[in-house]
C-alpha cells in the first residue's frame, strides 16, 4: 500500500511534467472534457433547480392535507367519468368537523371549505386579469402555508358574516398599488368592492407555470354571494399526523360516503387527493427529464473521453522508447500502467476543475440574469462532477495504459 | 600503469549454460542463439564481440534480463532467471544491472539529477535519499556542476556520463554497456572508455557489447560470437598487457 502511494505520487509528478511539456496539446485535449463537464454540471444544476422548484410548489399543497374534490388531480384521460358527479358542497366541511369532534382519536384535525375562480381585479386605473379568487373561512390559516406580510387574515366574525374584506397576494398588491401600502384600499373583484385588510408574503410560482401571488382571498359567504354560480368547491382536511396518512384517508372516505349517502355497493362519487399522488406523478416526470438530460450531456463528456483516450494512445506510441528505457531500469508493469492512467486522469481532473469553474460562473450569471429560474449549485454536484472527471480519465486511460504496460522491453528499446 | 592491472575475479555472477533463443519471423524460425555457455565473475571486464547477426544483441538482452531464453539455464547470482515473469525480471534489472545504451536513452525533459534518480524511484527509495545518491553518482562521473541540466543542454559525452551515473546509482552487480561509444566522436569515446576503466578498477563488473575491436581492446576478456555460438573466449589481450607490466 505504501509502495502504491509512492508510485502514485511519482506518477503524478510525471503527469504534471508531461502536461507542462505539451501545453497546447493538453489544453486542446482537456477542452473536450471541459465542455463535457460544463454541460453535465449545468444540466445537473438545472435538474436540481427544477427539482427544488417542484418541491417548493409541492409544499404549497401541503403534505398533511387531504383534498376532497369532484375529480382526481392526476388522471385526466377519463374526465367523463367524473363530469356528472354531484358537486362537492362547502357545507361538508362543517359536517366533517362535526364528525371529527365526535370521533375519539380521530386522525383528522380540521376541515376547511374552499371555492375558487379566476376573475379580474381592479383599483382605480389599474387592473389585473386572471386573478385566483379564493373563498374560504378563517380556518384556512390552519391548513395553508400562507403568511401575511402586512395586515391580517380575516377573522371568525368576518368569515361567517361574509364581510366584504380581502387578503391580496403579492402580485396583486404590487400591480394595483405599486410600492404603496394596499391596506384599507378598496379593490373591485369583478365589479364588487372589497376592502384590503392584509397582504400575503411572496410565494413564487407553481411549477413555474403560474404565479401563486396572483391571488385574492375572501370570506366564503361573500364568494358565494357574488361568484358561486360557476365555481367548484373543495374541502381541505388537515391530518393530525402525516405518518398515518392512509388511516386518515380511510376515515375521511368513511365520513364522505356517509355524507353522500352511498350504500355499500356503490363506488365513491368523489375523490380524495393528496400531495403524494401528485408528487409521484411529478417524480416520474422529474426522473425522465433528469435521465434524458444527463444522457444527452453525458454524450459530450463521452466525446471528450474519446479525445483523452486518443491522445493517451498517441503519447504511448511517441514514448515507446521511453517506456522501454523505464522498463530496462526496473519499472514494473503496474508502474507503467499507473503512470499512463494517472496522466489521463490528471488531464481529466484539470479539465473537470476548469469546466466546473466555468459552470459555476455561468450559473452565477444565469442567476443574475433570470432571478426567477431556480438554480442550485450544490457541493454534491461539485463532488459528483469531480468523480465523473476522474472516472472519465480512468476509463479513457485504461486501454492505452494497458497497451503501454504490456510492451516488450526489447521491442520498445529498439523502437525509433 | 596501475590502470591496466587485472584485478582478481570475484564470485560467479552470471552462469549461462547452453541457452538458445528462437524467434519466429513470419514463416521462418530464426535461431539467434544456438547454445551459448558463459560464466562471468564479479569484477570482470568483459567484451562481447561479433558481427551483426551473430546473436550479440540477443545475448545482451539475455544477460540484461530483458528477455528469457527459449531453452537452457541462466542463473544470476545463484537465482534462476530463465523462468521468471516480467515483473520479477524488472526487479532483477532494477537491483542488479546498470544499463548504458548507445543512444543514451535519457528522458529528454528531465534534468540529469532526475534521470539518475529513475532507477531509485523504481526501487522505492525515499525522495531525499534518492536525490543525495543521484547527486553522488553524478559527482563520481565528473558532472557535479551539471545536476540541473537537461540532456539537450549537455554534450554527447556528458549525456553518456549521465547515463553511466544512472547505471551506477543502484550499485548493480553488472554494468551492461551496449556500444557505449557508438554515438560519440573518437576523443569523447576514449574519455568514456577511461571512465569504464576507472569503474572497473573501483571494483565494478563491466560488460561491453560492441563490434569495434578498438573498444573491445579495453576489456580484459573478449567473447567472440558468430552465428549464435561462442567462437572464442580469451583473455589474451589483457595477459599481454599484464606481461608488459610485469
Amino acid at each position: 500500500m505504501k509502495r502504491f502511494l509512492y508510485e502514485v505520487t511519482e506518477a503524478w509528478k510525471i503527469a504534471a511534467g508531461q502536461m507542462a511539456a505539451n501545453k497546447t496539446r493538453s489544453v486542446l485535449t482537456a477542452l473536450g472534457v471541459i465542455i463535457g463537464i460544463v454541460a453535465v454540471t449545468l444540466m445537473g444544476t438545472a435538474i436540481n433547480g427544477i427539482s427544488a422548484g417542484f418541491d417548493k410548489s409541492m409544499s404549497v399543497i401541503g403534505d398533511d392535507v387531504l383534498y376532497v374534490s369532484q375529480r382526481p388531480w392526476t388522471r385526466m384521460n377519463d374526465w367523463w367519468n367524473y363530469r356528472d358527479r354531484k358537486k362537492i358542497r362547502t357545507e361538508y366541511a362543517e359536517k366533517i368537523n362535526h364528525a371529527i369532534a365526535v370521533t375519539p382519536n380521530s386522525n383528522l384535525e380540521v376541515a376547511v371549505p374552499t371555492m375558487s375562480l379566476l376573475r379580474s381585479v381592479k383599483s382605480g386605473d389599474y387592473s389585473v386579469d386572471n386573478v385566483f379568487v379564493l373563498g374560504t373561512t378563517t380556518d384556512y390559516t390552519l391548513i395553508s402555508t400562507l403568511d401575511t406580510s402586512e395586515g391580517r387574515f380575516f377573522n371568525e366574525v368576518e368569515s361567517r358574516g361574509g364581510a366584504e374584506v380581502c387578503v391580496v397576494g403579492y402580485d396583486v398588491a404590487d400591480a394595483l398599488f405599486a410600492g404603496r401600502t394596499a391596506l384599507d384600499k378598496k379593490i373591485l373583484i369583478n365589479g364588487h368592492s372589497f376592502r384590503v385588510i392584509g397582504t400575503l408574503s411572496r410565494q413564487g410560482t407553481f411549477l413555474g407555470l403560474f404565479s401563486l401571488d396572483s391571488i385574492v382571498v375572501i370570506p366564503l359567504p361573500a364568494f358565494k354571494k357574488y361568484f358561486s354560480a360557476k365555481s367548484e368547491a373543495d374541502v381541505r382536511v388537515k391530518v393530525r399526523d402525516k405518518t398515518h396518512m392512509a388511516d386518515a384517508r380511510d376515515e375521511l372516505t368513511g365520513i364522505m360516503r356517509r355524507l353522500r349517502g352511498l350504500p355499500p355497493e356503490k363506488r365513491d362519487d368523489f375523490n380524495i387527493n393528496e400531495q403524494q399522488a401528485f408528487k409521484s406523478t411529478l417524480d416520474g416526470v422529474k426522473a425522465t427529464i433528469a435521465i434524458a438530460g444527463l444522457f444527452i450531456t453525458g454524450l459530450s463528456l463521452f466525446v471528450g473521453a474519446i479525445g483523452i483516450m486518443n491522445i493517451t494512445f498517441v503519447s504511448v506510441k511517441e514514448r515507446t522508447k521511453e517506456i522501454g528505457t523505464r522498463k530496462a531500469l526496473g519499472a514494473r508493469r503496474r508502474t507503467i500502467l499507473l503512470q499512463f492512467l494517472i496522466e489521463s486522469t490528471a488531464l481529466c481532473l484539470v479539465g473537470g476543475l476548469i469546466g466546473l469553474t466555468f459552470a459555476y460562473l455561468m450559473c452565477f450569471g444565469m442567476a443574475a440574469a433570470f432571478p426567477s429560474f431556480p438554480i442550485r449549485f450544490s457541493l454534491g454536484l461539485v463532488i459528483a462532477s469531480m468523480i465523473v472527471s476522474v472516472l472519465t480519465g480512468l476509463v479513457s486511460g485504461i486501454a492505452p495504459a494497458w497497451t503501454a504496460s504490456r510492451l516488450d522491453p526489447v521491442t520498445a528499446l529498439r523502437y525509433e | 600503469m596501475n590502470s591496466l592491472h587485472v584485478r582478481p575475479p570475484g564470485p560467479l555472477v552470471i552462469d549461462i549454460e547452453n541457452i538458445t533463443k528462437e524467434y519466429i519471423m513470419g514463416e521462418e524460425v530464426i535461431h539467434a542463439l544456438r547454445g551459448v555457455t558463459l560464466q562471468i565473475h564479479r569484477n570482470e571486464y568483459l567484451a562481447i564481440m561479433g558481427p551483426s547477426g551473430s546473436g550479440k544483441s540477443t545475448l545482451m538482452n539475455m544477460l540484461g534480463c530483458l528477455d528469457t531464453p527459449t531453452s537452457g539455464r541462466y542463473e544470476f547470482n545463484g537465482k534462476d532467471v530463465s523462468e521468471m515473469n516480467g515483473d520479477e525480471l524488472a526487479e532483477i534489472r532494477n537491483r542488479e544491472i546498470g544499463f548504458v545504451f548507445q543512444t543514451f536513452n535519457l528522458l529528454p525533459r528531465s534534468t540529469s539529477l532526475r534521470n539518475v534518480e529513475l532507477p531509485l524511484i523504481y526501487a522505492g527509495v525515499r525522495p531525499e535519499e534518492r536525490e543525495e545518491r543521484a547527486a553522488a553518482a553524478l559527482t563520481a562521473v565528473g558532472l557535479a556542476d551539471r545536476l540541473a541540466h537537461k540532456p539537450n543542454e549537455l554534450s554527447g559525452g556528458q549525456r553518456q556520463r549521465v547515463a553511466i551515473a544512472r547505471a551506477l546509482v543502484n550499485h548493480p552487480s553488472i554494468i551492461l554497456a551496449d556500444e557505449p561509444t557508438g554515438n560519440l566522436d573518437s576523443k569523447t569515446g576514449e574519455e568514456i572508455m577511461t571512465l569504464f576503466e576507472t569503474l572497473y578498477q573501483e571494483g565494478n563488473t563491466v560488460i561491453l557489447v560492441t563490434h569495434e575491436a578498438d573498444v573491445a581492446r579495453h576489456a580484459r576478456r573478449t567473447v567472440f560470437l558468430r552465428d549464435g555460438i561462442v567462437e572464442s573466449d580469451e583473455t589474451t589481450v589483457t595477459s599481454a598487457r599484464e606481461t608488459v607490466e610485469v
